[in-house]
């Protein structure tokens, strides 16, 4: 086992440099570098454009060096934890990410945990009670869950939190705590929060594992070591968790590989609309201002993100089913 | 058709009959299919379907709320079918002089199929000027589904939107399934070293966070672009991800198919290379590409509406669902004009369908899968 994780944990070295030069790249991606729309703001509001100091600019960000020699700068100071300068903010990048990119990861484990709570009874119920009544209503909730965009039912959700109850649904916390230090009532406020994007953003992932489960329940219900546990005397219940479960849960963990991402997408758009504290709405402003370094940044953690996730889903897998580890 | 004979025609059908007579049993897809054929014609023939033009707008019909069409008409001589709307007018409260629109009961504008209304350029070159529904006197106005912020018909805008929205859909699969096919029959087909590698890339493409990455590929074009530039450039991004899928049920086809028997016995009887791929393995596997591609169209429809919605996609002259939805961005215009999110109601309704269809084909093109 320890020689399985080993050998993932160093195939994905060239997997986050590839994440790291093709983030980079992307951020260099557009036309014109910071400075230059900087001189265009100053050319706009009627101040003179001194071109001495805008070289000074330029060779100040090492944006006057090439490409390669800036993307080795970038990516020395992100291992060393210095994610650059954001132009917009006027800060270090790492001020502005830490507690985003934290909220954003609570929300995506939270809501993968979410989907799976309620993914798995589900999709038992559903494979065991085929053709139910509660089947066919899942069924149909799921394919509605598949259909609306998470951003959509967000949408939905304001409009009647605002038409009926009168209140704002958006945010992660109460008026009172927004910029408050953290502390226990802060996370209790946070937790009542939570619930509303997590579920949100859970439905279509919930709605596909609810058919991804049901189906592989049903190839195993009908195998003959099911009929030998029940010839036995194993009680339904427990033949049920202990031998068709087991094996259907298998790709369950495989999933977290691309749930994850899905999740981690989702919660950028979802947050823009909800406007949650999260790293959607920094993200879609620094893309808008050309704020490469914090765009990057947001960029490189949320690929690292997914990448460490589908790492630990075959981790995960590989402890569940000796068949892989031994490959 | 009696039994013998529905037998005898069953052992003789074609591969394409006996794909459509297992689709049809499944009642869901074949909803599917309809809507999928009405959503698609709409949008052909938008100039047509729609009752007014989508960019004409009124200052002083702002956020005019839907009207209901009432079927029957109560005359001296009774009822009568009469389709109708009650007109609405503005009044202003004598107190807090809130603007807001009230249904005045005594003035009735009479609606009619195939109205004459404004004149319109049918795909740009055929002029015509008959509208499915409109007002029977074309000065008056009608809004089955509400006004915008400008008092432009939501209903005509969600018709002409549904233009880029479907063709985004259709043109970023064919985009996706060339890369796909491409990449999984490559991999497929060679197999070690480079199914190895196409491998690895698809990988590192499916475990990247897709909005992130389409949001910054959108940021970098220039937002002065002309509307089919920026059109086409979406569509590639929006391709430029999607293809994994399909690469990935081509290649895992190719090389399930590699083994069958019938492959093997094609290949000892001395066929050609061209003739196993195309007269033998190629049949049997575009129905699976079929349903794969009808799936994807649905994904392709999403991503271009987020992309949209956010304001990196299609620009404002431009209409898409995406587009539209933006206007419905912030608690405000929801509260005051909740029918702008409308066309995420057609967004949702074009996905189920699209996703209803192409489950139906996987099931049909695949009878052994359950």
């Amino acid at each position: 086992m320890g020689r399985f994780i080993f050998r993932r944990l160093l195939g994905m070295g060239p997997f986050l440099l590839l994440v790291s030069i093709s983030v980079f790249m992307l951020i260099k991606l557009t036309p014109g570098d910071f400075v230059q729309n900087y001189a265009a703001a100053l050319a706009a509001s009627g101040e003179t454009v001194d071109d001495a100091m805008l070289a000074a600019m330029r060779q100040r960000y090492g944006l006057d060096q090439p490409l390669i020699v800036q993307y080795w700068d970038w990516i020395s100071g992100v291992v060393r934890g210095d994610f650059g300068y954001s132009f917009q903010w006027q800060q270090p990048v790492v001020n502005l990410i830490g507690e985003r990119m934290g909220l954003t990861l609570v929300l995506s484990v939270s809501t993968l945990l979410f989907t799976w709570a309620v993914a798995l009874p589900i999709g038992v119920y559903s494979a065991v009670r085929r053709y139910s009544f509660g089947d066919y209503f899942f069924t149909l909730l799921g394919f509605i869950g598949l259909a609306v965009p998470g951003f959509l039912l967000g949408l939905v959700l304001m409009y009647v939190g605002v038409s009926v109850f009168h209140s704002d649904v958006g945010g992660l916390f109460s008026p009172p705590f927004i910029d408050a230090p953290w502390s226990l009532a802060r996370v209790r406020d946070l937790m009542a929060h939570l619930w509303i994007p997590m579920v949100i953003l859970g439905t279509s992932g919930a709605a596909s594992l609810i058919r991804i489960m049901r189906a592989n329940l049903l190839d195993q219900l009908h195998q003959p070591y099911v009929d030998t546990a029940r010839a036995k005397g194993l009680s339904e219940f427990t033949l049920l968790v202990r031998y068709p479960i087991r094996v259907a849960l298998n790709p369950f963990v495989s999933t977290i590989g691309w749930v994850l991402p899905n999740l981690v997408s989702g919660s950028v758009i979802l947050s823009i609309v909800l406007n949650l504290p999260t790293a959607g709405p920094l993200l879609l402003q620094a893309l808008l201002g050309q704020d490469q370094y914090l765009a990057g940044a947001f960029l490189l953690l949320m690929c690292t993100l997914t990448v460490v996730g589908t790492l630990l889903s075959d981790i995960l897998l590989a402890l569940l089913d000796p068949r892989i580890r031994f490959q | 058709m009696s039994m013998a004979a529905t037998r005898d025609t069953l052992a003789t059908a074609s591969q394409a009959r006996l794909t459509w007579l297992r689709f049809r049993r499944h009642r869901l897809a074949m909803v599917g299919l309809t809507v999928t054929i009405l959503l698609y014609a709409i949008a052909l023939f938008a100039e047509f379907v729609a009752p007014f033009n989508p960019d004409d707008s009124n200052a002083r019909l702002v956020f005019h709320p839907p009207q209901t069409i009432h079927f029957l008409d109560r005359t001296p001589d009774g009822l009568r079918f009469h389709p109708y709307v009650n007109a609405f007018l503005l009044k202003r409260d004598p107190v807090t002089l809130a603007a807001a629109y009230v249904p005045d009961a005594n003035r009735k504008v009479y609606l009619r199929f195939f109205a004459s209304g404004e004149p319109y350029l049918m795909w740009g070159f055929i002029p015509g000027r008959i509208h499915l529904v409109g007002p029977e006197h074309k000065e008056d106005t009608v809004f089955l589904l509400g006004a915008d912020r400008q008092g432009r018909d939501v209903l005509s805008r969600i018709i002409f939107g549904s233009r880029a929205s479907l063709s985004i859909g259709l043109l970023g699969v064919s985009i996706s399934l060339l890369l796909g096919i491409t990449f999984g029959g490559l991999s497929g087909y060679y197999g070690g070293r480079t199914d190895w590698a196409v491998q690895r890339v698809i990988e590192f493409i499916l475990s990247l966070p897709t909005i992130p990455i389409w949001l910054a590929l959108a940021a970098v074009l220039p937002k002065d672009w002309p509307p089919m530039a920026t059109y086409f450039t979406i569509t590639l991004i929006i391709s430029l991800i999607g293809w994994t899928e399909l690469a990935r049920v081509v290649r895992g086809r190719f090389l399930s198919l590699r083994s069958e028997s019938f492959v093997t016995a094609a290949w000892l009887d001395g066929c050609s290379q061209p003739r196993i791929i195309f007269r033998h393995m190629l049949p049997s596997l575009t129905s699976h590409i079929i349903a794969a591609v009808t799936l994807a169209i649905p994904q392709m429809i999403l991503a271009e509406t987020a992309l949209s919605f956010l304001g990196l996609g299609l620009q404002p002259p431009a209409i898409s669902w995406g587009a539209l939805l933006k206007e419905a961005q912030n608690v405000q215009s929801i509260a005051q004009a909740p029918w702008l999110l409308l066309p995420g109601a057609a967004v949702a309704i074009t996905v189920l369908a699209l996703n209803f269809l192409g489950d139906g084909l996987r099931d049909a093109a695949d009878p052994h899968a359950h």
